[in-house]
C-alpha cells in the first residue's frame, strides 16, 4: 500500500518538475510588484512564457473613489497596462467589470481550484489555500522568474496542521480564529511551514470564512495554508468562468485531495474553538491580540512596550473602552459579499458614532454589483458609511485612503503594523460584525452585546 | 547579480525584534517602477526618530546589519532588500528571517544570515565593532574572535558565490519543463479563454 500523504504532499508531489524546481500552473499578477519584473524581461530578451496561466488585475494602488491617481500611480497603473498588452497576459485593470483584489478575483472567477500550485507578487496569496491549492506569495525576482519560465527553484518546506476542536460561539467568526491561532503560536509561529486547518469549525466555515482564515496564514509566518476541498468548495466554484466543462468529474478528482489517514506532520497544533472570544489587536503586530472581553495586556518585553506606546494604550484598560475614529471594511481578508453582509446586519437601522469616519470597500466590482443587487449599498449609506469602489485601499493605504497621525481605526484588513494604514495611524484588527459594531457605537464593542447574546 | 564572497566590516545594530517589511520601505516608495533609488527611504518613518539607531553616525556605511529575531516579516516586497542593499547592506545577520524576504535577499545578492542568538547578542552590543562574513566557509567572526558557522541552501550558495542569473540556470533545464508540460500538466484553467 502506498505512503499516507499529507494534501500538501499531494499537490507538492503533482507539480515537481524535478526535486527543486516546482511547476506553477496560475501566476497572479499586479501592478506593485511586476514592473521590475517585466523590465527585467525586457532587459534579457525574454517572454512570457505560460501567458494562458497568468492573469494581472490593478489593485493595491487604485484610487476607491472619484479622485484620479497621484501621477507616481498613474505611471505605475499605466505600466501595468502597457506590460501586458506587450507579453499578451490577461489584464482586469481600472474600469473592467471584473477588477478587485486580486485574491478576490481568483476565487471569484473560478481559476483558483483545488490542487494547484498558485503564485502571486504578494504575501496574501495563500488566500487560494483554501480551496485546497498550495498558494503562497513571492517576490518580484520571483515573478520574473515564473513569467520567463512557469517555475519557481524552490525546496520542499515542513508542515504543520492546526486542528479546530469544538464550535464557534455566537458572535465568532473565521477572523477570530484566525487571530486567536496567531496570538497562541505567534507571528514567526508557523515559519518554514505549510500548515493545513482541520476539524469541524473549519469544514462548517464558508468558503468566505475558510479564505479569512488561509489569508492570515502568512501573518503567522506560514509559508501558505491549505484546506481539503469539500462539498462547499465544490458548491462555490460550480458554474464560474473558469471551473473545468465537466465540473462533475472535476470534483471527483477533487475529492481524492485529503490528508490520508495516518499520515504525519511535522508539528500539530490544537486550537480550543469554543475558548475563543472574539477578538481585537492591540499591538503593532497580529500576534499581539486580545479577547474583546479581555484589558490591554501588560507588556512581557521590549517589543510589547513600544507597540503600547505606538498604539498609545495603557496595560489594564479594558479592550471595550477604547475610542476610535475610522472604521475600514474590506481588504482581501475580509472584503467578500459575506463579509459584507454580516457588518450590514449589524449596521441596519443604526448611525455611525458621532466623530467616526467608516468606509467600506467591497473586494472586487462583481462583488460590489452584487452588494447593491441586495441593497446593502443603501444600508451603510443610510447608516453614514462611505460606499466606495473595489481595491485594496485602506488595508496598505497606497491610495489616498489612509489614517491621519493619531487616528485610530477599526479595520477588517490583515495587519496592525506600524504605519501600515498611514503614517502614525493606529489598527485594530476585527471581524466584519465587529467592525460594524466598533462604528456604530464609536468605540471597539463586544459584538456579542449587540446582537443579544 | 555580482557575486558574494567575504562581506567584512563594521556592523550596524537594529535591536528589534519582527521587524516588517513596512518599517524597512513604508507603502508609499511602492509606487516607484524602477528597481533603484530605494536606499534613502529605508526605515523612512523610523529615521525621523533622532534616537533612531540607523542614525547613530558611527552604523555609517557599515555593510553588515544585525537584528532581532524574525526580521523581514509581512508583505512580499522586494523592494525591503533592495532599500537594504541600495542603503549599503550586503548582509544581514539575525536569529530568524520570514521566508519571503529571505528569499528576496538570496535573489538579489544581499546576503541572510542566520545565527544563534547568543551571536546575534554579541554582534548587537558590541556594534559597531567589525565583523566579518564568508560565504565560501560559510562562518561568521564575530568581534571576539569567535567564529561561528552558518547554515545556507547549497544551491543559493553556489548561485551567490559566482553571480548566476537564477533563470538562465533554469532555462538550461528547460528541457525537464517542457516534459513536464507534454506529460504531467494539469489541463486548465487558461487565463486567456474566460
Amino acid at each position: 500500500m502506498a505512503e499516507p500523504r499529507t494534501l500538501f504532499a499531494k499537490v507538492w508531489d503533482a507539480h515537481t518538475v524535478d526535486d527543486d524546481l516546482l511547476f506553477i500552473d496560475l501566476h497572479l499578477v499586479h501592478e506593485v510588484t511586476s514592473p521590475q519584473a517585466f523590465d527585467g524581461l525586457r532587459l534579457a530578451g525574454r517572454k512570457v512564457r505560460r501567458p494562458d496561466r497568468t492573469l494581472a488585475t490593478a489593485d493595491h494602488n487604485v484610487p476607491t473613489g472619484s479622485e484620479a491617481p497621484d501621477d507616481l500611480s498613474a505611471r505605475q497603473l499605466e505600466a501595468l497596462t502597457t506590460n501586458c498588452e506587450e507579453f499578451g497576459v490577461p489584464l482586469y485593470g481600472l474600469g473592467h467589470r471584473r477588477q478587485g483584489i486580486v485574491h478576490v478575483i481568483g476565487p471569484e472567477l473560478g481559476v483558483t481550484q483545488p490542487g494547484m500550485t498558485i503564485v502571486c507578487g504578494d504575501s496574501h496569496t495563500s488566500t487560494h489555500g483554501a480551496f485546497g491549492s498550495l498558494a503562497f506569495g513571492i517576490g518580484t525576482s520571483e515573478v520574473e522568474h515564473v513569467l520567463a519560465t512557469q517555475t519557481l527553484v524552490q525546496r520542499r518546506p515542513h508542515t504543520m496542521r492546526i486542528t479546530y476542536q469544538g464550535e464557534l460561539g455566537i458572535g465568532c467568526t473565521a477572523k477570530d480564529m484566525i487571530l486567536g491561532t496567531i496570538a497562541q503560536i505567534g507571528t514567526d509561529g508557523a515559519a518554514g511551514h505549510v500548515v493545513e486547518y482541520t476539524g469541524e469549525a473549519i469544514r462548517r466555515l464558508s468558503m468566505e470564512g475558510r479564505m479569512t482564515i488561509a489569508n492570515m496564514s502568512i501573518e503567522a509566518g506560514a509559508k501558505a495554508g491549505m484546506m481539503a476541498a469539500d462539498d462547499t468548495t465544490f458548491a462555490y466554484l460550480e458554474g464560474r468562468p473558469g471551473v473545468p466543462e465537466d465540473f462533475d468529474a472535476a470534483c471527483h478528482r477533487w475529492v481524492d485531495l485529503r490528508t490520508d489517514e495516518g499520515a504525519s506532520f511535522d508539528r500539530e497544533v490544537v486550537v480550543d474553538v469554543p475558548a475563543l472570544a472574539p477578538q481585537v489587536s492591540w499591538g503593532t503586530n497580529p500576534g499581539q491580540v486580545a479577547p474583546i472581553d479581555g484589558a490591554v495586556p501588560a507588556p512581557h518585553d521590549e517589543g510589547d512596550e513600544r507597540a503600547l506606546a505606538y498604539m498609545d494604550l495603557r496595560a489594564g484598560t479594558p479592550m471595550a473602552e477604547i475610542a476610535i475614529d475610522r472604521v475600514f471594511l474590506g481588504s482581501c481578508t475580509n472584503g467578500r459579499i459575506e463579509d459584507l453582509r454580516a457588518a450590514a446586519q449589524v449596521v441596519r437601522g443604526r448611525r455611525v458614532a458621532e466623530g467616526v469616519r467608516a468606509m467600506v470597500v467591497p473586494g472586487s466590482v462583481h462583488i460590489k454589483a452584487q452588494a447593491e443587487i441586495e441593497g446593502l449599498d443603501d444600508v451603510f449609506r443610510a447608516a453614514g458609511f462611505e460606499w466606495r469602489g473595489a481595491g485594496c485601499s485602506m488595508c496598505l493605504g497606497m491610495n489616498p485612503d489612509i489614517l491621519a497621525p493619531g487616528e485610530r481605526c477599526a479595520s477588517t484588513s490583515n495587519r496592525n503594523f506600524e504605519g501600515r494604514q498611514g503614517a502614525g495611524g493606529r489598527t485594530h484588527l476585527v471581524s466584519p460584525a465587529m467592525a460594524a459594531a466598533a462604528a456604530v457605537t464609536g468605540r471597539l464593542t463586544d459584538i456579542r452585546e449587540l446582537v443579544g447574546a | 547579480m555580482k557575486p558574494v564572497h567575504t562581506i567584512a566590516g563594521p556592523v550596524a545594530a537594529l535591536d528589534r525584534t519582527n521587524v516588517d517589511t513596512d518599517q524597512i520601505i513604508p507603502k508609499q516608495f511602492l509606487k516607484r517602477i524602477e528597481r533603484t533609488g530605494y536606499g534613502e527611504f529605508l526605515f523612512y518613518d523610523w529615521a525621523k526618530q533622532p534616537a533612531f539607531a540607523l542614525n547613530r553616525p558611527e552604523f555609517k556605511g557599515a555593510p553588515i546589519l544585525a537584528a532581532g529575531r524574525n526580521f523581514g516579516s509581512g508583505s512580499s516586497r522586494e523592494h525591503a532588500a533592495w532599500a537594504l542593499q541600495d542603503y549599503g547592506f550586503e548582509a544581514v545577520i539575525a536569529p530568524s528571517f520570514s521566508d519571503i524576504f529571505q528569499t528576496n535577499c538570496t535573489k538579489v545578492g544581499l546576503l541572510p544570515v542566520v545565527l544563534e542568538e547568543d551571536a546575534v547578542r554579541e554582534l548587537l552590543d558590541r556594534a559597531p565593532d567589525a565583523a566579518t562574513v564568508d560565504l565560501e566557509l560559510q562562518t561568521v567572526t564575530l568581534p571576539s574572535g569567535r567564529v561561528e558557522g552558518f547554515e545556507i541552501d547549497p544551491d543559493v550558495r553556489e548561485r551567490l558565490l559566482n553571480g548566476w542569473d537564477e533563470i538562465a540556470l533554469t532555462e538550461l533545464r528547460m528541457t525537464d519543463i517542457e516534459r513536464y508540460e507534454h506529460d504531467r500538466e494539469r489541463v486548465g484553467p487558461s487565463t486567456v479563454s474566460l
